[in-house]
């Protein structure tokens, strides 16, 4: 400890001695400073581009819900559990425009009448599947467990599943998807 | 420094607790009270310099890499979204290529003023070793960053460097294909350039940069080439920290300016079929383009390898060659006229490289329509490529534009306006454009040409109205 110390205080040597004057070490600690300073101010007026670049992705337009077509109501009427039905979603995803497929579950809810249910778990976001031995919706990621029209049953998930809107055009039934209503919380 | 120490310059608490752990605080006054003999110089900061610019080159590739895809799929896309659309993303890029440029010229300043001033000489072989192998690093990173945008430009100049590899002599064909990934350049030579692009090569250039500040260190700086007293010698710090400060701020500026008021253009997507394209590699590359003109047939050997071969081993054993402790450059005539004589060949292969391009008109004609069409292409805003997931077949052509294609080739427009109405230089681009306008008015003007479309060479359509609408379709759906 005590050799420590000594090698310590010798540090400000130098070979040849100008700072041991008072006034060169007052000067060289104003032009650290300015420096200092001076670098900051660099730093910051150039970070401002790289900012700029890095946070442009999150400024795109969010994809706008679309509606999309699935199939003759009368087709529903009759089924017992939830009907699995794919959407294709366009979407913009950075330099390209793609196509990929999202589930939803048609379903009657408590009162009789159709409603269509994002496949995606309000928890995390993994997708529910339907269980038809046990006539529930199970998210194979942390076992949250929903009833057949998307009430919270058991498990993680704050919420039941997320309601999409949805409209009868014609004798046809139409869902508006969007990537972000499909995690939001529609109670 | 100022919490590390009190006003009488010993060490605080807090810098005491870390000198004990680390040794940084002595390091780095060890740094910055490094003596110089002969006290600072102007001529002594382009190694500081260089520093700097690495570290941009670091910074802005990293960002670079933040959006780019080494694929002959989405090379050329990711570029241009990062060129046209991402915010700064034209200076971020243009900082890039700027900086890649501006490391040739201090690289080279950096290796005058050590050669000059004889300061590989004093046990510092190894020392100036370190430094060609980053000279050649360099060089490495400028020809595998080249080809990435993987437009006309980079596809052209990449291509004639690995044929030029492939001339040496036993491995040179392996080595082309190696590079290549395969005889032709693809997808693989885009995905090797770039794992040589942003891991291999600057692992190579952080590890020898650190020999060769460690080196340097232990060295000590070398001071002018004239004997200089003793006493006439300064720390580092202020001043001589103050002139590089100053020249790395200089080079940042100029930086700054080129990439804000001549941003670097993106050139069209490659077209390998394209016979006419006259591919020119980056300016510091053009002597070595113009010296491989004069080599032809059996001799290309002695051109390509045997003289660079003899030039470089020079170059790199210079402090086994000069060896005598005189340091001035007066008093080492055959050195410093040798440098001479190199550095003036190569600024005069340079010379004649530029003076063969303009004074030719077929070539200088062609590289002007070249440059034409990259701002062309800069001004077409950014188009996203369609990929369908669902792989849906893509719908063939209608009978009535495939009616119209044969058209376009037998009513010999194709010659002018080229495959696919991509435009030549003989003729101005169709695809895209023809879409704009009417039926009528094109009509108008494919069976009355304007007076300057005739001055081009274009002739009246003289065939059916059948056929003219049949060609409009095919026409308007160019994109």
């Amino acid at each position: 400890m005590f050799l420590d110390e000594v090698r310590v205080i010798e540090l400000p040597c130098s070979t040849t001695g100008v700072f041991r004057d008072e006034r060169e070490t007052g000067r060289r600690s104003f032009l650290g400073l300015l420096a200092g300073v001076g670098a900051a101010a660099v730093a910051a007026v150039i970070s401002l581009p790289f900012l700029r670049y890095m946070v442009y992705p999150l400024h795109e337009e969010a994809s706008r819900g679309q509606w999309f077509d699935l199939g003759p109501l009368d087709q529903f009427a009759s089924t017992a559990g939830p009907t699995r039905k794919l959407v294709n979603i366009q979407r913009l995803d950075g330099w390209q425009q793609t196509v990929s497929q999202q589930a939803v579950y048609v379903t009657h809810d408590a009162e009789g009448s159709l409603s269509v249910l994002s496949s995606v778990c309000p928890h995390l976001g993994c997708s529910v599947a339907w269980k038809p031995e046990t006539a529930q919706f199970v998210c194979p990621c942390h076992g949250g467990c929903f009833a057949a029209d998307g009430a919270r049953v058991s498990g993680p998930p704050p919420t039941g599943m997320s309601v999409l809107p949805a409209k009868a055009e014609g004798a046809r039934l139409m869902v508006s998807y969007s990537p972000v209503a499909g995690r939001s919380k529609v109670a | 420094m100022t919490s590390f120490t009190k006003p009488d310059g010993t060490l605080s608490s807090l810098g005491r607790w870390l000198e004990q752990r680390t040794g940084v605080l002595s390091f780095f006054r060890s740094v910055i009270d490094e003596s110089i003999p002969g006290g600072p110089r102007w001529a002594y900061v382009f190694g500081s310099g260089l520093l700097f610019l690495v570290a941009t080159q670091f910074i802005t590739g990293v960002a670079l890499a933040l959006y780019y895809v080494p694929s002959t799929n989405s090379a050329h896309t990711t570029v241009a979204y990062i060129t046209k659309q991402v915010w700064s993303g034209s200076f971020i890029r243009s900082v890039h290529s700027y900086g890649s440029q501006m490391i040739v010229v201090v690289l080279f300043l950096h290796l005058a003023q050590t050669f000059l001033f004889g300061a590989f000489k004093g046990r510092r072989e190894i020392l100036w070793l370190s430094g060609v192998c980053l000279f050649l690093l360099m060089l490495g990173m400028a020809f595998t960053g080249y080809l990435l945008p993987w437009d006309q430009r980079a596809y052209f100049a990449t291509a004639v460097g690995t044929n030029v590899m492939g001339e040496v002599p036993v491995v040179g064909v392996f080595l082309k294909r190696l590079l290549r990934g395969g005889d032709e350049m693809g997808t693989l030579t885009l995905s090797r350039f770039y794992v040589l692009h942003i891991i291999v090569i600057p692992f190579g250039i952080a590890a020898f940069i650190a020999l060769h500040l460690f080196l340097f260190r232990k060295a000590g700086p070398a001071g002018p080439p004239e004997p200089v007293p003793r006493l006439s010698a300064r720390p580092f710090y202020p001043r001589q920290f103050a002139m590089d400060a100053g020249f790395a701020g200089i080079l940042m500026l100029i930086l700054i300016a080129l990439a804000h008021f001549a941003p670097v253009p993106l050139g069209p997507e490659v077209d390998r079929s394209s016979a006419a394209y006259i591919p020119r590699p980056e300016w510091y590359f053009l002597p070595l383009f113009q010296w491989l003109k004069y080599w032809a047939g059996s001799r290309a050997i002695i051109g390509i390898v045997v003289i660079p071969t003899i030039v470089f081993a020079l170059f790199a054993l210079v402090p086994f060659v000069d060896r005598g402790s005189e340091r001035r450059p007066r008093r080492r005539l055959l050195s410093t006229s040798l440098f001479a004589c190199v550095i003036g060949s190569l600024c005069l292969l340079g010379f004649l490289s530029r003076r063969d391009d303009r004074s030719d008109r077929n070539v200088s004609g062609q590289l002007a329509w070249q440059n034409e069409e990259e701002r062309n292409y800069m001004r077409q805003p950014f188009e996203p490529t369609f990929t369908d997931v669902l792989a849906s077949a893509k719908e063939p052509p209608s009978p009535l534009l495939l009616a119209g294609q044969g058209i376009f080739h037998t009513s010999q427009c194709v010659f002018c306006h080229g495959e696919g109405g991509v435009g030549t230089k003989a003729a101005p681009r169709l695809a895209g454009l023809a879409s704009k306008l009417s039926v009528e008015q094109l009509s108008a003007l494919i069976r009355h040409p304007n007076p300057k479309m005739k001055a081009g060479g274009m002739p009246a359509f003289a065939g059916s109205d059948e056929d003219l609408h049949t060609l409009i379709a095919y026409l308007q759906s160019l994109q």
